[in-house]
């Protein structure tokens, strides 16, 4: 998997350490998993690795740098998108923490 | 640096320029963005005006753009990317692209002066209003691009009124009446079409426009695995069309053979529910007369 890494974010403590001007770009200090309640899982095995989920994720949490794809779940939102539009139905949208959670 | 035209998810690279923003899930502006950026970047300069968009990537210290980005006074868009342009010149910079992202609010309201402005200067920058049909980052108010019927905020749909009663601006046309040298509409329902656009726009050597209807789950009303569907069948159904304009001329992208019922396309939103017969029958009107003159005028 490559994507980006979260940092520690320090605080600044003094008011003359808050960044005026420019900040860096690209810092996360944060995931967005705990938006989801429903988790992407594909089937490696139906998967015909055609990269429409990868092309289609509007938060590009699915790597295809490996053999088979891969999900950054720490920004996945579950939205779903990547299991409506693949063709052969390999994402199964999945209740987070199992079923015992469920209702 | 995008110097060849890309037509498939298979020539994108992996990685991302705009990651770990705060979009609402599944949201169409922001697949917008991230598939032009992948076109273009990494070396690219972007503004982008107050929106949705700037509204959740720049969440101090979290910043989901991982190139060089600002935040331009709203109506500003087009004077900012000319500047941009203009300082990477003096610099001495090469390949490189200036890429501006607003809203249709941004673009066709407020910001549509500094867009002709850059246009009729001609500077070598590629603007794209990703259209959600409405100020949604001030919470769904009607723009100069919500179409006929739809309810916002500031025109509710009631016993007097349908929605908005409006029509939603040609700012594509606009934009071509500019001579520009390249403009083009497109649909994150049709990506390759688009990416192909986005590549298109950096091989230009002045300003180019990219037009990209981008469906807003929030603001529309309908399930946010949908957001592609939606905005795949808003051309199906006609009230979008795919095409570009470039040497003076229009050209359509794609015909469709038969328009795939208004009333599935309309009845899937909650902004359009409310929608009677005659303001159906309103809405079939204005989209039969459109694409008359498309079919008349256009290649
Ligand atoms: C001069 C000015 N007026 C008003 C605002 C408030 N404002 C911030 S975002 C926004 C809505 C933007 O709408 P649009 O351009 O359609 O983009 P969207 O939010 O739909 O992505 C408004 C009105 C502002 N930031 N600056
Ligand atoms: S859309 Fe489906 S088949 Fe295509 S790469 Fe994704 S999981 Fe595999
Ligand atoms: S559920 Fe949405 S955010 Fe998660 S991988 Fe699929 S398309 Fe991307
Ligand atoms: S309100 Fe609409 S445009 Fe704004 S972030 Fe949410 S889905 Fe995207």
């Amino acid at each position: 998997m490559d994507r980006p890494k979260i940092v520690r974010y320090e605080k600044p403590g003094k008011v003359e350490n808050y960044p005026c001007g420019a900040i860096r770009v690209g810092t996360l200090v944060q995931d967005n998993a705990g938006w989801r309640i429903l988790k992407p899982v594909i089937d490696h095995g139906k998967c015909v690795m055609c990269l429409r989920c990868f092309l289609l994720c509007p938060d590009g949490v699915i790597d295809k740098s490996g053999k088979i794809l891969e999900i950054d779940y720490r920004f996945c939102k579950g939205c779903g998108i990547c299991a409506r539009e693949c063709k052969v139905e390999a994402i199964e949208m999945v209740r987070e923490g199992g079923d015992e959670d469920a209702g | 640096m995008a110097d060849r035209l890309i037509t498939s998810a298979k020539e994108l690279s992996n990685s991302e320029y705009f990651y770990g923003h705060r979009a609402c899930a599944g949201c169409g502006g922001s697949l917008a963005l991230r598939l032009a950026m992948k076109v273009l970047g990494p070396r690219i300069f972007v503004a982008i005006p107050a929106n949705c968009m700037s509204a959740t990537s720049f969440l101090h210290p979290q910043v989901a753009f991982s190139v060089n980005c600002m935040i331009s006074p709203f109506p500003a868009t087009g004077a900012v990317l000319s500047g941009i342009e203009a300082g990477a010149r003096a610099l001495g910079l090469k390949d490189y692209h200036v890429v501006g992202f607003a809203g249709d609010g941004g673009t066709a309201d407020i910001g549509i002066q500094a867009l002709s402005g850059a246009i009729d200067r001609g500077d070598r920058v590629i603007y794209v209003c990703y259209d959600n049909e409405a100020y949604m980052n001030t919470g769904i108010q009607k723009s100069g691009l919500t179409p006929y019927g739809s309810k916002t905020t500031t025109t509710p749909a009631g016993k007097n009124f349908p929605g908005a009663t409006g029509r939603k601006k040609d700012m594509f046309e606009i934009v071509a009446a500019h001579g520009i040298e390249y403009a083009a509409t497109a649909s994150i329902g049709y990506p390759e079409d688009y990416l192909r656009k986005v590549s298109k726009a950096a091989l230009c050597q002045s300003t180019s426009y990219i037009h990209v209807l981008a469906p807003c789950s929030t603001g529309w009303g309908f399930p946010v695995e949908e957001t592609v569907e939606i905005a795949r069948e808003a051309v199906d159904c006609g009230l979008w069309y795919l095409a570009e304009y470039e040497n003076d001329e229009f050209v359509l992208n794609k015909m469709p053979k038969e328009f795939t019922p208004l009333e599935d396309y309309l009845l899937k939103q909650a902004r359009f529910r409310h929608l009677k017969e005659r303001d159906m029958e309103h809405i079939v009107h204005g989209r039969d007369k459109k694409w008359e003159k498309i079919l008349k005028n256009w290649k």
